[in-house]
């Protein structure tokens, strides 16, 4: 269609200023804060010059050393656990006719981003109380299985949505040659699937990486995950060994995020 | 294809079954099952350091709404409770709506972005939402506390003498619970937008509309949808926000999050607390309800 005006009929008043505002404010507080974790001196908003000070000082830090280690088994565990889950379960829900009970099935797998995370939080604490009263174990399966619950539908959202892309020509077509559901599932589905199969173990990583409430709820005393070890931080003095702890978190979360785009991007 | 007498073996037909089982288990386990504990325990009697005695009462839910004086014994609401209840719904409702009056125009932007462009805007619009929420409330924190940027840059200045107070005040939980779902009010919006027929709005100038009219009558109704949907995203987290306002209230403002959470530790009222949960739960689910029947009668009137 020839645009020979130069009124632009989709342009409304303000709403550029207001959008690009917006984005400087949501971008704003975050570099801020990247920025003063290279602060020389101790205080987070006078700059007193560029020192990577605090990076080292959390390095040596032996309870960040913990915390870390501690988020790091927690987030692979819990995103291995979650992606399979949610790779068979994203199979049964698209290559099926529509059974009876898939809403319901459909609700329950989005659940965690349905309900707020306060009540999972306190669900999750009451429930692991009987069973640690029960079985006195206190190590860090509780952890591990609260996380990959809720990471389950992070993982399934890009691998579903990825799956409804493909050809199914594809698939019928090997099923003439292959013969079982299993070989065409190895053959043909998985090599199809993969770049969704790994942005969604990305995402759900990244979650659980990130996650704050259920754990703060879930973990035993000292079992600290890098968040919750931050959160407690925050109610003490504050110093910028925490902005440095966060740029690196940042950092791992945005690399991931952008790799995920970048997946979800590529087609066949 | 299927000849009329074949029956597909056991494991085909329930196949669908058999692989939902895992994700099925771990969340009956995680995340399903356990609530049906909370409502249980919400009838149960508090233990005296935490726990519970398997006892019923309904104590817990009447400590929801009311109190008993402790002195002359007479009944009355809880008011502290009910405060809180207030504050919640007040600053979860002021958030949706600034985050609208933000984030539809941003949502509109990146719609009529030249189609190429929009993945990156959309790409930075979730870039900060995926990041960890602690660490977003921090970095707002560090923003409006008395010794932070603002305030030091408003006083180097000399616009003002003495910091002005922001934190701890129900206007910093609001300011962050803002900038941590703004992203989720534009995705939908963006959503609607991005299906919008821009030729309708043609149509409406040809007819003589001005801009306002425009917006107010064509562009409006149409991403309705939208407003609801990202008005649904952003409110129900807001109303179970706990680390914004722990944060950025310090203490003494808390939000329906922070008294459930004060149950499980101080308060040592486990029944209050998973009565509370269950409140704010029900609460959600009315929420949901709303959303999903003005979402069908969308359809309907447009079809």
């Amino acid at each position: 269609m020839a645009r020979s005006r130069s009124f632009d009929v989709r342009r409304q008043a303000g709403f550029p200023a207001v959008a690009i505002t917006c984005f400087i404010l949501l971008y704003l507080p975050i570099i801020l804060l990247v920025v003063y974790s290279f602060n020389a001196g101790k205080s987070i908003a006078i700059w007193e010059g560029f020192s990577v000070q605090w990076y080292l000082s959390a390095w040596e830090n032996e309870k960040v050393q913990d915390a870390t280690i501690r988020s790091l088994i927690i987030a692979t565990c819990a995103s291995l656990i979650a992606t399979s889950a949610a790779v068979m379960a994203a199979l049964a829900t698209t290559r099926s006719p529509k059974f009876k009970g898939h809403s319901v099935v459909f609700a329950m797998i989005n659940q965690p981003l349905l309900i707020p995370e306060i009540v999972t939080a306190v669900a999750l604490l009451i429930f692991f109380a009987m069973i640690k009263v029960a079985t006195g174990y206190t190590g860090l399966w509780y952890l591990i299985l609260a996380h990959s619950a809720f990471c389950i539908p992070f993982a399934y959202m890009p691998i579903r949505a990825r799956l409804q892309g493909m050809d199914l020509t594809l698939e019928q077509a090997a099923a003439d040659l292959y013969g079982t559901p299993l070989r065409v599932f190895r053959k043909v589905t998985l090599p199809l699937l993969w770049p969704g199969i790994l942005a969604g173990a990305m995402l759900a990583f990244v979650i659980s990486l990130d996650d704050v409430v259920i754990t703060e709820f879930v973990k035993a005393a000292g079992q600290d995950t890098l968040p919750t070890y931050m959160l407690g931080q925050l109610r003490r003095s504050v110093t910028p060994e925490v902005n440095a702890i966060s740029t690196v978190l940042l950092a791992i979360s945005v690399t991931m995020v952008v790799i995920y785009f970048i997946l979800s991007q590529r087609k066949n | 294809m299927a000849d009329a007498t074949y029956t597909r073996p056991f494991s085909e037909r329930y196949s669908h079954w058999i692989l939902l089982s895992p994700a099925l288990l771990i969340l009956f386990v995680a995340a399903f099952g356990p609530l049906f504990i909370v409502l249980i325990y919400s009838f149960l009697t508090a233990g005296d350091y935490g726990g519970v005695v398997w006892s019923f009462s309904t104590d817990a839910w009447f400590n929801v709404f009311a109190e008993r004086d402790m002195f002359d014994d007479t009944l009355g609401f809880a008011d502290a409770h009910l405060a809180i209840f207030w504050r919640s719904f007040r600053l979860a409702a002021v958030t949706t709506v600034v985050a609208l009056i933000f984030g539809f125009p941003t949502a509109y932007f990146i719609a009529t972005r030249p189609p190429k462009q929009r993945n990156l805007w959309m790409l930075l619009i979730m870039v900060p939402f995926w990041t960890n929420l602690l660490i977003r409330t921090f970095a707002i924190m560090e923003l409006i506390r008395n010794e932070g940027v603002v305030n030091s840059l408003l006083m180097a200045m000399g616009v003002i003498n003495e910091p002005i107070q922001m934190l701890y005040t129900d206007f910093a939980i609001m300011i962050g619970m803002l900038y941590v779902y703004l992203p989720l009010m534009v995705l939908p919006i963006y959503a609607s937008l991005e299906r919008f027929d821009f030729a309708l709005v043609e149509a409406a100038y040809d007819l003589y509309a001005n801009r306002l009219r425009v917006l107010w009558r064509v562009i409006l109704p149409v991403t309705k949808p939208g407003i609801i949907a990202g008005s649904i995203l952003v409110m129900i987290p807001a109303l179970g926000a706990y680390v914004t306002p722990r944060v950025l209230g310090g203490g003494k403002r808390m939000m329906l999050g922070n008294l459930i959470e004060l149950q499980f530790g101080q308060g040592r009222n486990w029944p209050l607390g998973a009565a509370l949960s269950i409140t704010l739960l029900a609460i959600v689910m009315i929420a949901l309800m709303v959303y999903v029947r003005s979402a069908g009668r969308e359809e309907v009137s447009h079809g």
